[in-house]
């Protein structure tokens, strides 16, 4: 977590969360029912499920991966993930020679249609301080460790474009079909602190 | 403003929190804040630059105490009040309810309003003042309201990598002083102009910044 919390703190906000609820739902403002459909649809319909079926068809698909690079939000609307966080899309294609990884500095911007919300980390202090500042040693805490002469490209998400990574096809994964590859793609592979690791074990 | 939501560049933090296997919320409550907040954002009563703005404006010993769903529940119950959709006192729990003032919306109406306002592109014919390779200067700017700007770019020289469009401004937008309507670029910098001469030559950090931001150089 981003700090420090004791049990007393945070069973106090929950108190506070509830009161606030209850307040809400009087004043009809909002209908509980429909908070319990908003927690379901990000905790168990949209997530990094969708994005790993894009980079699945990008692997399998030349056409649907040029699309994809020219213009990810059409590309990427085609398979029916829309909506929130999602409007504009760049697609970011990791190769032998060039790593991208994303982040948002100033607050947690991150492409909800496609990877769901954000993990904690990913909003923490140290990734937004010191993703920009010193790339190499925090790709080097997820255990991603890039040679000299790869190019490392932060993308730090100050508007309202939304970054995926498109990473690279790991090898010994020639004859799989796009449903057996979406199986590999990570979430962090996506946001670019991990790569996708060969099935054989030896990416 | 310079605030201390402007992370970037910072020391002292200390390692990533890595989880393996974690929960979309650590505790219900956080899903309870996270649904009110899209709830709540869905009457439209502010825009989303005005909502970043909200949590810029804590102050910063209780932005690095408060947990992620906790800034969200400062910034979104500090809005109802600011936009009287409730009263400090409702809030304080001095105060009944006043009853029950409208319907509330579906969770497919929120959806559906959700995805209709979000995008903050323009659709609006205006020309960049910059093209792919132009080489550009950050504007050195302390606004006192919202910036999309970072601290660490400011006065540092980029090059326009793409040009995506014509967006909202969200120095204006989050006023409620109009959308300013503008380009957007990424913008690429190499790490040595960022950050230092010592940097790994390869390395390049990009940004979306804005016309308004920018100046030849």
């Amino acid at each position: 977590m981003d700090d420090h919390h004791d049990h007393s703190h945070l069973a106090d906000t929950d108190l506070r969360v509830r009161a606030l609820e209850s307040l809400l739902a009087e004043k009809g403002l909002v209908d509980p029912a429909a908070l319990d459909e908003i927690v379901d649809r990000y905790e168990n319909k949209v997530g990094p499920r969708n994005g790993a079926r894009v980079v699945a068809k990008a692997w399998t698909d030349p056409e649907f991966k040029k699309w994809l690079l020219e213009d990810a939000t059409a590309a990427i609307g085609s398979l029916g993930y829309v909506g929130t966080q999602g409007a504009d899309l760049v697609v970011l294609e990791n190769t032998a020679d060039v790593h991208n990884v994303t982040v948002c500095t100033l607050c947690s911007c991150y492409p909800w249609s496609v990877l769901g919300l954000p993990p904690a980390w990913y909003k923490s202090f140290p990734y937004r301080a010191r993703l920009v500042k010193e790339p190499r040693p925090v790709l080097e805490e997820f255990g991603l460790t890039l040679a000299s002469d790869v190019e490392v490209r932060v993308w730090d998400s100050t508007a309202e474009l939304r970054y995926l990574v498109l990473p690279e096809r790991p090898a010994g994964t020639d004859g799989m079909s796009e449903d057996e590859l979406v199986d590999l793609v990570t979430r962090n592979s996506m946001i670019g602190t991990e790569k996708v690791a060969s099935p054989a074990g030896d990416a | 403003m310079d605030g201390i939501h402007d992370m970037g560049g910072m020391d002292g933090f200390g390692p990533i929190p890595i989880e393996t296997d974690e929960p979309v919320f650590h505790g219900e409550w956080e899903g309870r804040v996270y649904a009110m907040n899209t709830a709540i954002g869905a009457w439209g009563k502010w825009n989303i630059d005005a909502g970043r703005y909200g949590i810029e404006q804590m102050n910063p010993a209780l932005y690095l105490a408060s947990n992620y769903y906790e800034r969200w529940l400062y910034r979104t119950s500090n809005m109802m009040v600011e936009h009287g959709l409730i009263t400090q006192d409702e809030l304080d729990g001095k105060e009944k309810p006043s009853g029950r003032d409208s319907q509330p919306l579906t969770a497919a109406q929120i959806f559906e309003r959700q995805s209709k306002n979000r995008s903050a592109r323009v659709d609006e014919e205006i020309a960049p003042k910059f093209k792919t390779g132009d080489t550009v200067l950050v504007r050195n700017i302390h606004p006192k309201g919202h910036t999309r700007v970072p601290r660490y770019a400011r006065g540092r020289h980029g090059t326009i990598y793409r040009d995506h469009g014509v967006f909202i401004f969200p120095d204006t937008n989050a006023l409620f002083q109009g959308k300013k309507p503008q380009h957007i670029y990424s913008v690429r910098f190499t790490a040595q102009e960022l950050w230092d001469p010592d940097a790994p030559s390869p390395d390049s950090i990009y940004l979306d910044l804005w016309d308004d931001y920018l100046v030849s150089a």
